[in-house]
């Protein structure tokens, strides 16, 4: 009954979308006020339709309605609720509703929103918005029907996959998805503004507010991804350069060149081209991204549901929509002209190279990505580029990026001197070399590298806190919150910078095969193997081995580390024990007892230093992408001026042109 | 057909963690022999597994090539031969890091190209709009 409630709703939704397109775009066309309100009405009703569809698959989920193929294969009566609830977004069909959902939530919130833009403009985006959601929610009603039934319901379900079976892999996929297909935004407010021949102020405040929202909601996924596969998968790895990691690293990277590029737009009004040319590169990526992971073509940990007729469509899909709009832009760009002229040393200049590093950035990382996959199909050769080739070509793009960081907001717009800001921040330079020298006094110059990244770390730390440091004592008005994400954000980057480096240049592994009572040394640790114990739960067996942790200043701790085997899919797993601290993470993996002894266990012990920073970075990152969000500047909506761009100028305060 | 399917997931995801990679026993006494053994191993594709190294890995096939480049190293083989020689059976699919040969070369030239298009791109357009400003 749910499930046919949602078919319904979901079947609705395609017409609804094809009549939001329609009404907008026609409408816009022919300056046809109630067609425009059509379709802001098809747009809200749209959402509507495609949450209570969404809402009836998670729903059939709970309930455990075994009559539906999907919950048979994804889901089991003995599993608890938080993955039942969880294994509704954790599989193909199911994640592409939410796809569906988000776009559609994404075009109701312009319709509501974005009264702040010209009714015309509105109009188009929300005419382009809803074209993308005639293409997805036909791919899934046709291609993917998450409300598919068995013939015969079935008994009981398979289960999820227990690699998955965990909170912070529970709530990945919503936050990666609302930042996927919140590029869908940018993208629709770049081809409207395309279509319309012209900019605004309150566009450029749209395309930054869309982009940074979807950016925040893009970390977080990624950090929750990043955070499960450390402590789940037992290598105390954070990042693996697996081609799903990096399908969606690609849009990250292009997200955050986009929204340092609208601040120009809407500032200073260059960069105008430019920043339609990368909202639309953005979605496209982030398309590129969703067929990467489920078509299945690149063979990798996340790839679950493998059906290559499904990738056909989503290739179809992004070759028009990113065709589409290239092309449009290729024919429409140059009507759209800057107006402000900058010197390559100033704050727009910095903003530039920013883009330029990680645009390449992001071209290495697609390069190496689809590398294997275009040479495969050309010559039948197989290669792999694994994370030796990231790690030697991605790396050292970003370190000039670091490098400039600190720079940028202490550079003057138009026209501004590399040695004044040097001077204003200092401190940040004494401070980033005396880490250089005290971290190659204290580690040696083993990875010289990381010497010289984690004094970038503290560079962009210092430079950071005395900009702050300096806008609260100059007597110009109080920074707002945007200044303060700002400063957040980039504090993040500088925090997750240390994160990194720590972790992959310091980080100490032990490999032992120990008896109970056998002890031994790790980091200034003394870890002493008790016993093991069998356990089971709902869903699981588990034998857990428990460890006694002296730490070098004589606290004394248990640490448990455990191996779980999941009859019903015949999996293990195992769950690290960790310990956490900001100082580093003791980490212990319990292995099988290869060898002939059956008392002795294989452990895996490593010393992670400062690896809970990268997350701490991330979430710095998050929060002050919202802090600029929540910005009042950006929440007033203003009626649009007829020259947005003269009014908006005048509303600029002293602060912002400093 | 699904139930296989899922059947093969699952015996994919049962090396999906690391409690089986590199054990006590496959390592060499000569520490700098074995650190030589790890770097190599993190750089040789588990072709099993889905993008792991046979360092991580926890497939029988990866101990079975870990216990075979140690064997090769013992025996005196340099890093190139150990590359060699495991390219000579299993394909330079067998290596993350793609060689520098041949049309691998715009593989490892593309970032330095990407930047330097997008530097004489920008500086162009700078220069042009300079010129018109």
């Amino acid at each position: 009954m749910i499930a046919n409630i949602g078919l319904l709703a979901l079947a609705l939704a395609l017409p609804i979308a094809l009549l939001q397109s329609g009404a907008s775009l026609w409408g816009a066309q022919r300056h046809h006020d109630r067609l425009m309100q059509v379709g802001r009405n098809a747009a809200l009703m749209q959402a509507a339709l495609l949450a209570l569809a969404f809402a009836c698959l998670v729903i059939a989920f709970l309930s455990s309605d075994f009559s539906l193929a999907l919950v048979v294969a994804h889901s089991h009566s003995a599993k608890p609720f938080l993955y039942k609830f969880a294994a509704s977004w954790g599989n193909h069909e199911g994640s592409l509703a939410l796809w569906v959902l988000v776009l559609a939530l994404a075009g109701g919130a312009l319709a509501i929103l974005g009264e702040s833009l010209a009714p015309r403009l509105r109009a188009r985006a929300l005419g382009i918005q809803g074209s993308l959601g005639v293409l997805f929610t036909g791919f899934l009603l046709f291609a993917s029907n998450p409300f598919e039934r068995l013939p015969t319901p079935a008994l009981d379900g398979f289960g999820l996959n227990p690699v998955l079976q965990d909170p912070a892999l529970a709530i990945h996929p919503p936050f990666l998805y609302f930042g996927y297909v919140g590029l869908s935004l940018p993208f629709s407010l770049a081809v409207a503004a395309l279509l319309e021949g012209g900019i605004s102020s309150a566009w450029a405040r749209w395309l930054r507010i869309t982009t940074l929202a979807s950016w925040s909601a893009l970390t977080i996924g990624i950090a929750l991804g990043s955070w499960w596969a450390y402590r789940e998968l037992g290598w105390g790895g954070f990042w693996f350069w697996d081609p799903v990691e990096n399908a969606s690293l690609m849009p990250w990277l292009i997200a955050i060149a986009l929204f340092h590029c609208a601040v120009i737009v809407e500032k200073r009004g260059a960069f105008r081209q430019w920043s339609i040319f990368l909202a639309i590169i953005a979605f496209s990526l982030a398309m590129l991204g969703t067929f990467l992971v489920r078509s299945g073509v690149l063979v990798s940990v996340h790839s679950f549901a493998t059906d290559p007729t499904r990738g056909i469509f989503i290739l179809a899909i992004l070759v028009c929509v990113s065709g589409g709009a290239l092309l449009l832009f290729s024919a429409r760009a140059a009507r759209l002209r800057d107006d402000s002229l900058f010197a390559p040393v100033s704050r727009e200049g910095a903003v530039l190279v920013n883009n330029l590093l990680l645009c390449c950035g992001c071209a290495s990382v697609f390069v190496g990505t689809l590398y294997p996959l275009a040479l495969e199909t050309l010559n039948g050769a197989k290669v792999s580029v694994g994370a030796p080739f990231f790690n030697l070509t991605f790396a050292p793009l970003m370190l000039p990026l670091f490098f400039l960081l600190p720079l940028g907001p202490v550079l003057a717009w138009k026209q501004g001197s590399l040695l004044g800001a040097l001077q204003r921040i200092q401190l940040a330079v004494l401070v980033g070399l005396a880490a250089i020298i005290g971290t190659l006094a204290y580690k040696g110059a083993a990875p010289l590298w990381a010497s010289l990244a984690f004094g970038l770390g503290v560079w962009i730390l210092v430079g950071v806190c005395c900009e702050i440091f300096q806008r609260l004592r100059s007597s110009e008005s109080r920074p707002g919150a945007s200044f303060w994400g700002m400063s957040l954000a980039h504090a993040g980057m500088g925090v997750l910078l240390l994160g990194v480096v720590a972790h992959s240049a310091w980080s100490i592994e032990r490999i032992e095969s120990l008896r109970p009572g056998d002890s031994l040394d790790v980091a200034g640790f003394n870890i002493t193997f008790e016993n093991t114990a069998f356990t089971r739960s709902d869903n699981f067996f588990a034998e857990q081995a428990l460890l006694r942790v002296r730490s070098g200043n004589g606290e004394v701790f248990d640490l448990t580390a455990e191996r779980r085997v999941y009859p019903i899919r015949a999996t293990s797993t195992s769950e690290s024990a960790i310990n956490y601290s900001l100082a580093g993470d003791l980490y212990v993996v319990l292995g099988d007892n290869w060898i002939a002894d059956a008392e002795a266990r294989v452990f895996r012990f490593y010393w992670n230093p400062l690896v809970s920073l990268i997350w701490l970075g991330a979430a710095l990152m998050a929060i002050g992408g919202g802090c600029c969000l929540a910005d009042r500047r950006y929440r007033a909506s203003r009626p649009e001026a007829k020259r947005g761009w003269e009014s908006r100028q005048e509303n600029l305060s002293v602060e912002e042109i400093q | 057909m699904k139930r296989l399917l899922v059947l093969f997931a699952a015996a994919v995801f049962a090396f999906a963690d690391a409690s089986m990679a590199l054990q006590p026993d496959e390592r060499l006494d000569d520490p700098a022999l074995e650190a030589r053994a790890r770097a190599l191993a993190a750089e040789m594709r588990c072709l099993v597994c889905q993008n792991q190294s046979i360092d991580d890995s926890s497939a029988p096939f990866a101990r079975d090539v870990r216990l075979l480049l140690r064997s090769r190293l013992e025996a005196g083989d340099t890093d190139e031969e150990v590359r060699a020689f495991l390219v000579a059976r299993f394909g330079e699919f067998i290596l993350l890091k793609p060689t520098t040969q041949g049309v691998n070369l715009v593989l490892w030239l593309s970032p330095l190209l990407a930047l330097a298009f997008a530097s004489i791109v920008a500086w162009w357009y700078y220069r042009r709009w300079r010129a018109q400003g």
